[in-house]
């Protein structure tokens, strides 16, 4: 009976943590990747700045309108342009950021290739 | 023939890596936002100063006039130094002068305006803050000059004579 008891007691305990760390989580995941532009270097989540504040009240809305994550960030994005988001998408000012890693693993690779694999 | 392609390869690498940085170099690394113009103005409906009433975007903004929002706050310094220059503004007959009361209370928004004259024809309250984000903006003081229900200029920070000049030849 005391186990059970116990058992009742721990098994609530645990329910009630995982209800309070959920309550935010998707807020907290979009406002992780979107920059407070008015702070330095600090995320929107990270900050309590007058923006940061007014931009979480922002994406919660949002949420509520039913916006998927990626919605909110072409919403934001329109607004504030590229530099609002942590993962900047792909277009002529990003491609070198975004190809220069690829293109020098290629190259790498083909240098371990060659001077390693094929000398055998 | 690979013997010497060798060496060409790196002075090709070295090249590059030269001309990233020093390209780099030359830029400033101070961040100066983007001005994201010729954007819509967002639809939103929203408490009025003053007034008491609701009201909503289509409301306030019609088509074919020229429009200055100023977001502002009794508690922001630079808006007290721009605020002449809004009140002659607002004696233009092109121009309609609306405000925006960001994170700011009743009270003290009428006292500030009571002190200083209204150049406002109506005022948007911006309680929390949304509004003005939907806007674009990045805090107080902050305007917009909009018309056709576009953003066409926005200037951050409080309007001095030059900026004032400027706007008087845009809604020539």
């Amino acid at each position: 009976m005391k186990i059970l008891k116990n058992f009742i007691i721990i098994f609530l305990l645990l329910t009630f943590n995982n209800l309070y760390a959920n309550e935010n989580s998707e807020r907290n995941e979009i406002t992780k990747n979107l920059r407070c532009l008015i702070c330095q270097g600090q995320s929107v989540y990270d900050s309590d700045s007058d923006f940061a504040n007014s931009m979480k009240i922002l994406v919660d809305k949002k949420i509520g309108e039913g916006l998927s994550e990626k919605e909110i960030y072409i919403y934001f994005k329109e607004k504030y342009g590229d530099w609002i988001l942590y993962d900047p998408g792909l277009n002529k000012n990003t491609y070198l950021l975004w190809l220069l890693p690829i293109l020098i693993f290629l190259f790498g690779g083909a240098i371990i290739v060659k001077s390693f694999i094929l000398k055998k | 023939m690979k013997k010497k392609l060798i060496p060409y390869l790196i002075i090709l690498i070295f090249i590059i890596i030269f001309a990233v940085f020093y390209k780099s170099l030359k830029d400033t690394n101070i961040y100066t936002p983007e001005t994201k113009i010729n954007n819509d103005i967002p639809i939103f409906s929203a408490d009025l100063l003053l007034l008491n009433e609701n009201s909503t975007s289509t409301e306030i903004f019609e088509f074919d006039k020229f429009y200055l929002l100023n977001i502002w706050a009794s508690w922001c310094v630079p808006c007290r130094d721009e605020h002449p220059i809004l009140m002659s503004l607002s004696k233009n007959d092109k121009l309609t002068v609306i405000g925006m009361n960001y994170k700011d209370n009743k009270k003290n928004a009428k006292s500030f305006l009571d002190e200083l004259g209204n150049p406002y024809e109506k005022i948007i309250v911006d309680k929390n803050g949304t509004n003005s984000i939907e806007w674009g903006a990045y805090g107080v003081p902050e305007t917009f000059i909009i018309y056709n229900n576009k953003i066409i200029k926005k200037y951050i920070g409080p309007i001095n004579q030059e900026l004032l000049k400027e706007i008087q030849k845009i809604i020539k």
